[in-house]
């Protein structure tokens, strides 16, 4: 076994006939924050549900601690899954339960702990985010950036080896942004766990990744740690790292020529 | 011509083989729930909550309801019998109708319109803003943690909501035609205590509003889980458990009359 | 909300569910006049049971004290033989006249025990010796057809 937690050999997926990701190869280590960086339907939140056993690879595999994820029974993969932890794009919170109960939620499913110590360890996680002070209140009277705060916390309830992020940082101030950037950075070197976040906001991921993968059209056009990245002269990256309207990728979606689509063309029959 | 006619065939067959693939997953999804309920009677607690949600607050509509049919149903059947020279029989007719027919139709189309919809609605939410993804990624299953206890919830809520209602029924026509009218007490309650009986009217009265607890919360949370993920997935859905329960309440109601009642020697 | 709260309000729904089934029963159904396991069973024959029914009530002096379980053709006799189950707490003398009678003009029909002299009383399973059949409108209005001719 490698002293990665995570290996990615091969993937492929396809939602019927249309390929999402083909011949994907990564690796992940344990300390490590990698970001996943593409446009928008590159195939990155399906990258995640891969890894988390949501959906089962048309071929290759994912292998998390040692694990190939879509070999095994629904129990393991539920044994699995409780070392990993997701947060999703906007905290999926559970409305009905309030802050405390949210993050204690997977320790009461889990765990035989005693309330009292159920209470203690909830309390940490809360604190570590920096809503201790917010435990009664409910998902509804949270900012966005608290509620990704909230689900953060929930996210680290049991200690997992990986988190994975789905798009954390969409729709939120600059503080907010930059309050989670450090707490992803921060929760990963104190725990020891593997995290992945999938985003296309690159100036703040940029600043708290060891190891940049650019997804383009379901494959991988580029790799490095930030610093590669951000001198890189490949085209692909120094569109997408600076934000240009045209280039590799382009602006318009494939269509017929502009002038036929308009019919200015004589058409000879 | 030809065209137009093969096309809506087409639409047809299309809408069919649409429907009882539903029908079909409707069907696994429902044994699914039924093999994931173990959680639900090991941690009662849960389905407590939800029968809270579910049942006691559904009790203010079917009270008031089941008050006001049974007071418009004496006020009818005295009407009638009372031109026969038999208004004591009202106790029956009031007492019959509700136990047999209209406790547990009336309350199973306002569970559906109350408890249903709001099933399918939260549920059709906690899918649309990826609670329940996030619950399968923490290895907690959903269909046992949040579909199992709102399915029994309605279960176990419809019947005791349909005995109230029978019950505030019959107290309603017994205020309209012997306290208001003055129909005889005595021949009120001794009409309908010969003509009731408990085997035959009661226990299938009760077995009826069984049948129909299932088949609303079934409805419920299989459209709300099957909802597509947006405001109008989530609309829809809603919409659909009520006139879909509706319409099963309906059938079903007319199956079962015809196993219970038909021929009574 | 708190659970304790909760919980106590889904106690008290459960419970006035529960009672009102009991009402039901107990007030608008019949279940008082139920003594299952403490009835005992009579048969008796009927030349001919009219409109009588499963579940009509077998009365004496007015008062129920049992009611029709059975009703079945009988090859041997070709008549009807009906099964009454009779509360234990009422008993008859073995010379009961059964009759089949109907409550009102339009009514339902019902069995009407009139108790003989005798000392001997009825036990389970006994079988009710003295019937009399239910007025048949026809049969009346052909009899009474026939008096009429017979007496011009």
């Amino acid at each position: 076994m490698s002293e990665h937690l995570i290996e990615i050999k091969d993937l492929a997926f396809s939602y019927t006939d249309r390929p999402i990701l083909k011949r994907v190869n990564m690796t992940m280590s344990r300390g490590q924050v990698i970001a996943i960086m593409g446009g928008s339907g590159s195939g990155k939140t399906t990258l995640l549900r891969l890894i988390g056993g949501e959906v089962k690879p048309s071929a290759g595999h994912v292998e998390v601690a040692g694990q190939v994820v879509h070999q095994l029974s629904r129990n393991e993969l539920f044994k699995l899954r409780r070392k990993m932890g997701m947060l999703f794009q906007f905290g999926a919170l559970f409305t009905d339960l309030s802050v405390f109960d949210n993050v204690a939620f997977q320790m009461r499913e889990h765990t035989n702990l005693p309330e009292s110590m159920i209470r203690d360890l909830v309390l940490m996680k809360l604190h570590a985010v920096g809503l201790r002070g917010a435990s009664h209140l409910m998902p509804a009277e949270l900012s966005g950036g608290m509620a990704r705060r909230v689900a953060l916390a929930r996210s680290i309830a049991l200690d997992p080896l990986l988190i994975m992020y789905d798009e954390p940082f969409t729709g939120l101030d600059p503080i907010s942004l930059s309050v989670i950037g450090s707490l992803i950075r921060r929760l990963t070197d104190a725990l020891g766990m593997t995290s992945i976040i999938v985003t296309h906001d690159v100036q703040e991921s940029l600043k708290i990744v060891d190891y940049v993968y650019f997804l383009a059209d379901g494959a991988i056009a580029a790799h490095g740690t930030p610093e590669e990245v951000k001198g890189s002269t490949m085209p692909f990256v120094h569109q997408f790292v600076h934000g240009e309207e045209d280039g590799p990728v382009p602006f318009h979606y494939p269509a017929e020529t502009y002038r036929k689509d308009l019919k200015l063309e004589v058409q000879f029959v | 011509m030809y065209k137009r006619i093969a096309a809506g065939i087409q639409a047809i067959g299309h809408r069919a083989i649409d429907g009882i693939w539903r029908l079909g997953c409707a069907a696994r999804f429902f044994i699914l729930v039924l093999l994931k309920s173990t959680t639900s009677f090991l941690r009662f607690g849960l389905v407590i909550r939800e029968i809270y949600f579910v049942g006691v607050l559904s009790l203010i509509i079917i009270l008031v309801s089941g008050l006001f049919v049974g007071m418009v149903l004496g006020l009818q059947g005295y009407e009638t019998l009372q031109k026969y020279g038999s208004e004591s029989a009202v106790g029956t007719l009031v007492a019959l109708s509700l136990v047999r027919e209209l406790g547990p139709v009336m309350s199973a189309l306002l569970f559906a319109s109350r408890a249903g919809s709001a099933i399918t609605a939260e549920i059709g939410l906690m899918k649309a803003t990826e609670q329940l993804s996030a619950m399968g990624m923490m290895a907690v299953d959903p269909v046992a943690r949040v579909v199992a206890p709102r399915f029994w919830a309605g279960v176990i809520s419809m019947p005791l909501l349909a005995a109230l209602f029978s019950v505030m029924g019959v107290f309603g026509g017994y205020l309209v035609t012997v306290v208001f009218i003055g129909v005889d007490e005595g021949a009120f309650w001794s009409s309908m205590q010969n003509a009731v009986d408990f085997r035959y009217d009661i226990v299938n009265g009760v077995i009826k509003s069984c049948f129909f607890g299932v088949a609303v919360a079934a409805i419920a949370v299989f459209e709300g889980f099957d909802a597509p993920p947006t405001a109008e997935g989530v609309s829809g859905a809603t919409t659909r458990t009520v006139v879909t329960s509706a319409l099963a309440i309906l059938g079903l109601d007319f199956v079962l009359t015809a196993f219970m009642f038909r021929g009574v020697d | 909300m708190q659970r304790t709260i909760m919980d106590f309000w889904v106690g008290l729904f459960v419970l006035a569910g529960m009672v009102s089934l009991l009402i039901l029963g107990l007030k608008v159904g019949n279940l008082t006049s139920y003594n299952t396991g403490e009835s005992y069973t009579l048969f008796g024959n009927f030349e001919n049971i009219g409109g009588l029914k499963v579940r009509a009530p077998v009365k004496s002096a007015g008062v129920v004290v049992g009611r029709v379980t059975d009703i079945q053709f009988s090859l041997e006799t070709y008549d009807a033989v009906v099964t009454m189950d009779i509360n234990s707490f009422y008993r008859f003398p073995k010379d009961t006249f059964a009759s089949i009678l109907t409550s009102g003009l339009l009514g339902e029909q019902y069995i009407g025990l009139s108790p003989g002299g005798d000392e001997e009383m009825l036990e389970e399973g006994d079988k009710i010796m003295k019937t009399n059949s239910a007025m048949v409108l026809e049969e009346m209005i052909g009899r009474f057809l026939f008096d009429k001719a017979a007496e011009d």
